[in-house]
Formats: structure tokens, C-alpha cells, sequence
């Protein structure tokens, strides 16, 4: 029995995670700088996430399949213009630009459509039956295996051959993290996508439909705003934002598309909209940034297997200590 | 508007209900009676292989009655979590991989452990060690509600599989051969469980299905039951009648988690080998489907849930590769269609009262069909 403790202890001991402090502080910089760039893209799934569920109270668990449909169509359209797996086109920046304009308009208008149709075809029946929310969410866990599944059959289990769009070069350094040109144009973008978003549900009419509903379903349509009308804007709009984050995460992870790898990134943009505060469009934000930042901190800490457990664990301990999230969890005004 | 659904409800009267009313009308030990030619049809499953039961070649046809019987045995124990007590778990598969583990790495001569233990030692050890765990992941989780609760518990099932990936003890993808037995040999001295006869695993199998039948039957009926009950329905106005709901939904985990740990264990047994694959969240829908297409809360429907999703691709070779496909549209499909699943569950009188019920009024109760799996009630929240 001894002899058993002692090798238990031995191999079962602390052998199998390290705890590298050194590796961190070394590469400090350089975690927060892939960080940000991660959590920009988390960024965008999470408001995808955190709009209809702000909107309907649902989490649509299908929103990762709405993401990688967005990638399967951009890396599609960046085949179609030329690009090819193991070869960079020089095209110069005019043509570069354009071309992934292109592709993000392919991408979000795939991702808006696929949203819309499961919106239409699973979840507004749903709505007509009054259905309790655990069938919402049984519905978008079905929805998405069909999705996932579609993309197996046609595209088979292993990922994509990469397509690299820009050669990935440092462009500057920062405190020993460089940064890289690829990660310049993710978050710059990423930036304007969030500003906008921003700006569409803060500023504009629709934007103000979208939270009359989120706060009070009831008396926005008294209100005379169209309910089913703004539930549909909802999905459009995280569809779009969510073919937008595919679009950088080609860049970002080129050989990152296969049937399920909308998954992991599903799990985590959540993770983010619940820790910036579900239902808010600013805290879904934050959350994306914070979770990329600790995610990359974690991998150089525990080491790069990890990656994934240190986004879970964080899920986990923010659903059980705050649920509400750092901002609260609100779309419209603060609820009283 | 409420008088309506209900007119509506009573003219189109489920289907079967002529059958469930005799059914119930007949007295315990009448109704035991008559599950015994039924059982014995259960028993000769395996030596009914001929043309419609039958699995297509290049699918052994025992291990896969064994298999059916396994995907029962673990929607039996996922319908105590959500069809009993109403809580959505996503993660089911890692008190599955949690079991499979325990006795793989307590028989297996690949294991950690120096001594190598007898499977009769090794499975209660593997039981109690789900159940604990279940008690691990139960306790900070279960505070939470709906749909928090499923991806908190998604988020468990997967770390699970990831620290099987990661915690080199446990040997990743290389995984555990020669996962330990149960004893016993034919006269000739072949082992009689072995990896290539699925008939005494089914067998064992079935023995489990009925045993645990029993007594989570017996449970329902008891006041653990009721409470499941009460808080699957209103888990507030549970709490304000005097349920302690907290300790009766770490009790339907943990029941949950032993039965899903004893399928591993079989499971494990059987293939007698585990590493890390199969444990993902592919099967814990899998799972999900299982006792959702069937019914939750319906004990029979659970089984025949559990029926088709594992002999369906079995029997059918052509569509097997498009399993995931076809359950994820059923799902959907039944989902809008038909929320409380092919057999819904029903809320019944438990035990005495339904005895007193047919005592003082001659027939059996009515039975409501309402429940908070299947249909909106007044007053409750909707997105």
C-alpha cells in the first residue's frame, strides 16, 4: 500500500503541469500583444452572442457553426481570387485591401444568411409555442450538429490547407513583443467593426428597436416596434460580425477550418459575453480582450495544452461567483 | 384563452392512451407478470440473429446489442438528471469517461498503480469514485439554473477530457490495454467474458438495466421523487414549501453520475482498452439525444430513445456516417414539433395515491401531460 502511495505520488504528482513564471514574465509582452489580437476576434463572436441573448434570452449555442461558416466562405473566396495554399500573391496593399474587403463581404453576408435561416427555420417556431428556454437551447444544440455535420460530409475531418494572405512579418517592437503585420490589421479592424456596432445599437433607430426589445418585449411592440423584425435584425447582425471575425481568424489561424472548429471559439466568445456581462454589448467587448489576454498568459504559465482549460476554468468560476459579469448584464438601460 | 388548449387537448387524446390507461389499471404484481414474457425476449435478443433484426455484416451483431444496451443504461441515468429533476447537463460523458478511467487504471497492467485489482474489487471503487466526483462537479454547479447550468456543465465535461489529454499519468492517446474482466471461465477454460463475445456483456448489461430500473422506479415513487419533481417543475416554490433543493439536485447528479459511470466501467470492460477519444461533446449530445428523442422523464421512452440512436446506424450501414446528421435534424425536428419527445413524460400520482385513487373512484387518475419540459405554463418566463 506504501509503495503504491509513493508511486502515485511519483507519476501523479505534480509532474504533469508546470508552472513556468519564468516563461511568463519573459513573454509578458509578447502574450498581451497575441492576446489582443485573439480577443478582438472573440470580440466579435461574443456580440453575436450577447445581442440575441440580450434580444430573446437565448443562448444560441449555434452561433460558432453561423462563425465557421463565415471562414469555410471566406478561405473559399480567397481561393476563388487566386490565392493558393503555400504561396503568398505579392499584390501590393490597393489589391490587397480589396481583396479582403471581398472576402469579408462573402463571408458576412454567408454567416448573416445562415443566422437568419436558423432563426426562421428553428427558433421562430419555437417562439410561437412559447416554448420553455431548455427547448430553445436543445433546438440550437440540434441546429448546430446539423451544420457541423453538413461541413464533415461535404469537406471530410481534416482542416483546410492554409492559405496565407499576408506573410506574416513583424512590423514594430514593442517592449521585445513584436508585433506582427497581420495582428496591425486584425485589431485595427477589429476596432472599427466594435466601434460601429457600437454606434448602430447606441445611436441609431434600429439599434434603439433592438434594445426597446431587449428591455421589454411587451411594450416595445404596444410601441409599435416589430418584434419579429428586430429579432431578425439581431441574428443578421451578429451573422455578419461573426463572418467578420472568421475573416481574421483565417489570418489570425490559417489552418484553423475544419467542421469543428467553430466549437472551441464558440465556447469561448460565450465565455467572453459572460464575463463582460451577458446582454451587454460593451462588457462582451472587454470580456473578449480580457479572455484572449489571460488565455495566452495561461499558455505560456501552464504550457500551450492548457490553453483551452484556462478559457474553461474562467467560464466556469465566472458563472459561479458573478454571473452577471464585470459590466452587468444589460442591453438596453439599466434595469433597476 | 387556458379552457381552450385544454378542450383541444382532451378531443385529440395521445396516441395509445387506451393502452397506458389498462396498463395502469392493472395491479403491481399483474403488471410484473406481464414484463416476463417480454424479458425473456430481451434475453434471447442475442440468438434472434436473423434477416430484419439483424445488424449488416462488418457490425458484429451481439456487441452491438451489447452497445444498445449500454446507450440504456446511460439514458436511464441521464433521465434522473433532466427528465426527474429537470436539469439540462451537457457534460454527461465525463462521469462516462470518469468511470471507464477508474477501471482502467485500477486493472489495467499499463496502470500507475503497481498491483493490478480484480474487476469485481475494481467496480464499486470506480462507482464510488463517479459518484464523488459527481459530488465535485455537482456542488459549485448546481446553484446555477436552465441554461447556465448546461454550459457550465459543458465546460466540466470538457476539462475533464482535456485533463485526460493532458495529465501524462493517464496516458493521453496510447490509453490503457487489457482493461480488466469480469471472472469466470467455460469448462474448457476460456475466459467467458472476452472482447470478441458481446453476449454475456449484454447479458450483464441488461441484469444492470433491470436492477437500476428498480430502484430508480422505487426512487421516484419515494419522497426523492417528489422532490425531483417539485423542483423540475418550480424549483422557487419548491424551495418555499420546505424541499431542500440544493441537496435533491446534488442527489439526482450523483445518482446520474453512478449509473454513468457504471456504463464506462462496462464499456471499458468490454473494448478492454481506454484512451482519450470518444469522450467529447459529440457524445454527451449523443447522450442528450437519446433521453430527448425519447422522452424525458419517461423511463420507456428513454430506453427506446436510447434503442434507436444506438441500433439505428447499427442496423443501417448506409446511413451510419450520417448519424450525427440525422439526430441533430431529429432534434430540430422534434424539438418544434414535438417537444416532450416520441413518449413524453406524464405527471402521475406517485405510489399511494394512485393506489387510493383507484380505491375511491374506480378508475385510474387522469394523467396531465404538462410539464416543464413540454409546454408553456402560465406565468413562466420565455425568451
Amino acid at each position: 500500500m506504501n509503495s503504491q502511495l509513493v508511486v502515485l505520488a511519483q507519476s501523479g504528482g505534480v509532474d504533469w503541469i508546470d508552472f513556468n513564471v519564468q516563461l511568463l514574465q519573459d513573454r509578458f509582452w509578447a502574450n498581451t500583444v497575441d492576446g489582443l489580437s485573439y480577443g478582438s476576434i472573440y470580440a466579435l463572436i461574443a456580440i453575436g452572442y450577447t445581442l440575441v441573448y440580450g434580444v430573446l434570452k437565448l443562448i444560441n449555442f449555434a452561433h460558432a457553426e453561423v462563425f465557421i461558416v463565415g471562414a469555410f466562405a471566406a478561405y473559399f473566396t480567397f481561393s476563388f481570387l487566386g490565392y493558393a495554399p503555400g504561396v503568398t500573391l505579392d499584390t501590393g496593399v490597393g489589391p490587397l485591401i480589396i481583396n479582403l474587403l471581398a472576402a469579408a463581404i462573402v463571408a458576412a453576408a454567408c454567416s448573416a444568411t445562415v443566422a437568419l435561416i436558423l432563426e426562421r427555420v428553428a427558433y421562430r417556431p419555437l417562439r410561437k409555442h412559447n416554448a420553455p428556454r431548455l427547448v430553445f437551447l436543445i433546438t440550437a444544440i440540434g441546429a448546430s450538429f446539423v451544420i457541423q455535420q453538413l461541413f464533415f460530409i461535404w469537406r471530410g475531418a481534416n482542416p483546410e490547407p492554409a492559405i496565407l494572405l499576408l506573410q506574416p512579418e513583424p512590423v514594430f517592437e514593442f517592449w521585445g513583443a513584436r508585433v506582427m503585420n497581420v495582428q496591425i490589421v486584425i485589431v485595427t479592424a477589429a476596432v472599427i467593426m466594435l466601434l460601429v456596432a457600437d454606434t448602430f445599437v447606441n445611436r441609431t433607430r434600429l439599434g434603439r428597436g433592438m434594445r426597446a426589445v431587449a428591455d421589454d418585449p411587451a411594450t416595445a411592440t404596444l410601441m409599435g416596434v416589430n418584434r419579429d423584425r428586430v429579432i431578425m435584425l439581431t441574428f443578421a447582425l451578429g451573422g455578419t460580425l461573426a463572418g467578420l471575425a472568421a475573416l481574421f481568424y483565417i489570418m489570425q489561424i490559417p489552418q484553423g477550418i475544419y467542421y469543428q472548429g467553430g466549437f472551441i471559439l464558440g465556447i469561448k466568445a460565450f465565455t467572453a459575453a459572460v464575463l463582460g456581462g451577458i446582454g451587454n454589448l460593451r462588457g462582451a467587448v472587454l470580456g473578449g480582450l480580457i479572455l484572449g489576454v489571460v488565455e495566452n498568459y495561461g499558455q505560456s504559465l501552464f504550457g500551450g495544452e492548457w490553453r483551452d482549460v484556462v478559457a474553461f476554468v474562467l467560464l466556469i468560476a465566472i458563472l459561479m461567483f458573478r454571473p452577471t459579469g464585470i459590466l452587468g448584464e444589460t442591453l438596453g438601460r439599466a434595469r433597476a | 384563452m387556458t379552457t381552450e388548449t385544454k378542450a383541444e387537448s382532451a378531443r385529440r387524446r395521445p396516441f395509445g392512451q387506451w393502452i397506458r390507461d389498462w396498463w395502469n389499471s392493472q395491479s403491481r404484481p399483474a403488471q410484473w407478470v406481464m414484463l416476463i414474457p417480454l424479458l425473456l425476449f430481451v434475453i434471447a435478443l442475442p440468438f434472434l440473429n436473423f434477416a430484419p433484426i439483424s445488424t449488416e455484416p462488418g457490425t458484429d451483431y451481439e456487441i452491438a446489442l451489447f452497445n444498445v444496451a449500454r446507450y440504456a443504461l446511460i439514458a436511464i441515468g441521464l433521465n434522473i438528471v433532466i427528465g426527474q429533476a429537470g436539469m439540462l447537463d451537457l457534460g454527461y460523458v465525463a462521469f462516462f469517461a470518469i468511470g471507464a478511467y477508474a477501471a482502467a487504471v485500477m486493472t489495467s497492467r499499463d496502470s500507475f498503480l503497481v498491483n493490478e485489482y480484480p474487476w469485481l474489487v475494481a467496480i464499486p471503487i470506480a462507482i464510488a469514485v463517479t459518484m464523488v466526483s459527481g459530488v465535485i462537479i455537482g456542488t459549485p454547479t448546481l446553484r446555477l439554473r436552465g441554461d447556465y447550468l448546461a454550459i457550465v456543465t459543458l465546460g466540466f465535461g470538457e476539462i475533464v477530457r482535456l485533463l485526460a489529454d493532458n495529465i501524462d499519468p493517464l496516458r493521453g492517446q496510447i490509453g490503457f490495454r487489457d482493461v480488466g474482466r469480469p471472472p469466470g471461465t467455460y469448462s474448457n477454460g476460456e475466459q467467458i467474458f472476452s472482447q470478441a463475445d458481446g453476449k454475456p456483456w449484454y447479458w450483464l448489461t441488461i441484469g444492470f438495466i433491470i436492477v437500476m430500473l428498480i430502484m430508480v422506479g422505487n426512487l421516484e415513487r419515494s419522497r426523492v421523487g417528489r422532490a425531483w419533481v417539485a423542483v423540475r417543475e418550480d424549483e422557487d416554490a419548491a424551495e418555499l414549501m420546505g424541499v431542500p433543493t440544493f441537496r435533491f439536485k446534488i442527489w439526482a447528479f450523483v445518482m446520474g453520475a453512478a449509473i454513468g459511470g457504471l456504463a464506462g466501467t462496462l464499456y471499458a470492460g468490454q473494448l478492454g482498452f481506454v484512451n482519450n477519444q470518444r469522450f467529447d461533446v459529440v457524445t454527451s449530445v449523443l447522450f442528450l439525444c437519446a433521453v430527448v428523442l425519447g422522452g424525458a422523464g419517461n423511463k420507456v421512452g428513454v430506453l427506446l430513445g436510447a434503442i434507436v440512436i444506438s441500433y439505428v446506424p447499427d442496423r443501417f450501414q448506409e446511413i451510419a456516417q450520417y448519424k450525427f446528421l440525422i439526430f441533430g435534424l431529429a432534434l430540430v425536428i422534434l424539438m418544434v414539433f414535438r417537444p416532450q419527445g416520441l413518449l413524453g413524460a406524464r405527471q402521475r400520482l406517485l405510489a399511494r395515491g394512485r393506489w387510493a385513487y383507484q380505491r375511491l373512484l374506480g378508475r385510474t387518475e387522469q394523467v396531465a401531460t404538462e410539464s416543464s419540459l413540454t409546454e408553456h405554463r402560465e406565468g413562466a418566463e420565455t425568451p
